[in-house]
């Protein structure tokens, strides 16, 4: 992080500063994946009440709650959760851009969810199988999540199943869904710094899995680029597009308009 | 209940229909109300009492339901992750709530479907007290503490309610509201013992919602239309007048403990009573917001129906993915 921005909790000096350690590989780690599940929370959060069905408004709170769960442990690891998500300005964020993108029709959540929960499963699963000796507390998150990850996966598939091969609506919806949001997946393979991971296989075993949901789903599979031209890796590196900034405007407005406050 | 009544016919109808049969089973379904047991779904019970627990429990099923509305607004901005968490985590709660109450109309020969509609239509009501609107984040705290505090006073009675399905649901529901209910309160304290400005954010949503909140016990019981039959069929176990006494008693120490004025120069303990008195309540603002002049009675309601209508297609989806399982002769899954 460059000097220009002040940085949260301002004090640089204080020894045991929340975000002096930003910069350590383990810290880069958990602030990616910190990042993705807080962003991604937010935006489910958005559906409350307004869900097509109420056992919909229930399940979609349900993984927020534990995308929440796990960005709390996550960013923890870094500094004060709250400082981390209330505080820093839209460019500090390290989540890929897939997870920010607007909810859109209930077909754009659900492809959201499935090219973003196949890929978190997956790279749960590696950093879980590592070494005990080698387990990082990330590695340790992951373990304790992958199971949750799961039933996000599998919450997607099944309603990737039955938009895809429901109605013509549905399809049509679904289909659109999947071709506008495969411009964000390549950034999902893009190593991340701090993490022990196999991203080759990553990618493959992500494309094998969600290639299959599609085709199961009489979707087709896009052919197009996986990531936009300039912005590539974007997010990982801070670059976000445009509707992230309304979405920390909105989240952030508060904490910050009370400056001294604790809640 | 237990003793063993007439199982209702198919078509709803009690066999036979004759006078005498009839006078049978209301003497049994009587004397079982009498003797404290449960009805339950496949007992006979009197048409009255079955429309009048529909349309009560499909009432306090739309108020579950609506009353997600007014927090769901607060959740993108809750100010710290931990209160994000248990507000997420509440309106989940009421969505649980909802479900389970339709569930338990559905047993009296209704479905979600038809209660909805009635909903959308305005054929059937909700809360009053949720087109009332949340401007700030106090206003959170504050219906977890009122709002909450107040169904808990009126729904703990109906644990013992004398239908079964409806008594099962209130005690799941009743454990889930009085943690909204403490959470909601320490939300306030939170505010009240922080900066000036949160503190007055929390002074400034109890003025608001304190008068509402009385209001949400309904009419006195003279003017109430449905409380004596209610009474008698132990649907309902106490007057609308004595609930709301109760719940005033409740929050006026906890309002001191708070550090929180009550909006009603007129409260003071009343040492021969041993409650509190408490100024009189504007039943015509009461009665406004119930014929549909409340501050967002017609933004809750069309909130709803938007929902309901965008999610057209989604349900359908999966109606029409479920009858192709069933149809595909390779999927053993398919029973048909
Ligand atoms: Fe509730
Ligand atoms: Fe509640």
């Amino acid at each position: 992080m460059s000097g220009t921005y002040e940085t949260p909790g301002g004090t640089h000096e204080t020894p045991g500063d929340p975000h002096g350690g930003r910069d350590r590989p383990g810290h880069r780690a958990a602030l990616a994946l910190g990042d993705d599940a807080l962003v991604l929370a937010q935006r489910l959060g958005e559906w409350a009440g307004h869900a097509p069905e109420l056992e919909e408004d229930v399940a979609l709170a349900n993984i927020a709650l534990d995308l929440l769960g796990q960005a709390r442990t996550l960013l923890s690891l870094v500094g004060d959760e709250d400082k981390l998500a209330y505080l820093r300005e839209e460019r500090e964020f390290r989540n890929v851009q897939l997870v920010e993108q607007p909810n859109g029709d209930f077909a754009q959540t659900i492809i959201r969810q499935l090219y973003f929960s196949v890929y978190q499963e997956l790279l749960y699963g590696q950093l879980a199988g590592c070494r005990p000796e080698d387990a990082t507390p990330v590695a340790a998150l992951a373990a304790k999540a992958v199971k949750e990850t799961a039933y996000h996966r599998d919450h997607a598939e099944q309603w990737t199943l039955r938009l895809g091969d429901g109605t013509e609506e549905s399809h049509r919806r679904a289909q659109h869904a999947v071709d506008a949001l495969w411009r964000y997946t390549g950034e999902l393979f893009q190593p991340v710094e701090g993490l022990d991971v196999d991203w080759d296989n990553l990618r493959a075993t992500w494309t094998t899995s969600v290639r299959s949901v599609l085709e199961q789903a009489t979707l087709r599979v896009p052919e197009g680029p996986q990531s936009a031209v300039w912005a590539a890796g974007g997010g990982r590196q801070g670059v976000h597009t445009e509707p992230f900034g309304r979405l920390l405007a909105e989240m952030q407005h508060l904490h910050r308009s009370h400056p001294e406050a604790s809640w | 209940m237990t003793t063993v009544l007439p199982e209702r016919g198919p078509g709803g109808d009690v066999g036979g229909g004759v006078g005498a049969d009839e006078a049978a089973l209301q003497a049994a379904f009587d004397a079982a109300i009498s003797a404290d047991e449960r009805i339950e779904p496949r007992d006979w019970m009197p048409d009255g009492y079955r429309a009048t627990l529909i349309r009560q429990i499909a009432q306090h099923a739309h108020s579950e339901i609506i009353g997600m509305q007014p927090e769901a607004n607060w959740i993108t901005r809750a100010p710290s992750l931990r209160r994000k968490a248990i507000l997420m985590a509440k309106v989940q709660d009421e969505a649980g709530h909802g479900l389970y109450l339709y569930s338990a109309a559905e047993t009296l020969g209704v479905s979600r479907d038809e209660l909805l509609d009635k909903l959308h239509s305005g054929r059937q009501k909700y809360s009053s007290i949720f087109n009332y609107p949340t401007l700030t984040w106090a206003d959170v705290g504050a219906i977890g503490w009122l709002v909450d505090g107040a169904a808990i006073t009126n729904q703990v009675p109906l644990c013992r309610c004398s239908y079964g399905p409806y008594a099962r649901a209130m005690v799941r529901v009743c454990k889930e509201e009085s943690f909204h209910q403490r959470q909601g309160y320490e939300l306030l304290l939170a505010l009240s013992r922080g900066t000036p400005a949160q503190h007055a954010m929390a002074q400034d949503a109890v003025d608001r919602w304190w008068w509402p909140s009385l209001m949400m016990f309904g009419p006195p019981d003279a003017e109430s239309a449905h409380s004596a039959q209610s009474m008698a069929w132990k649907i309902k176990r106490h007057g609308n007048d004595e609930l709301r006494q109760r719940f005033v008693d409740i929050c006026v120490p906890q309002a001191e403990a708070l550090g929180l004025t009550l909006p009603d120069p007129d409260l003071r303990w009343n040492e021969e009573r041993g409650s509190y008195d408490f100024g009189e309540i504007d039943w015509s603002e009461f009665q406004q917001v119930l014929k549909g002049n409340g501050p967002c009675n017609e933004q809750r309601i069309s909130q709803r129906r938007r929902a309901h209508e965008e999610g057209a297609w989604v349900r359908e989806a999966a109606a029409a993915y479920a009858r192709k399982r069933a149809a595909a002769p390779s999927n053993e899954d398919g029973r048909r």
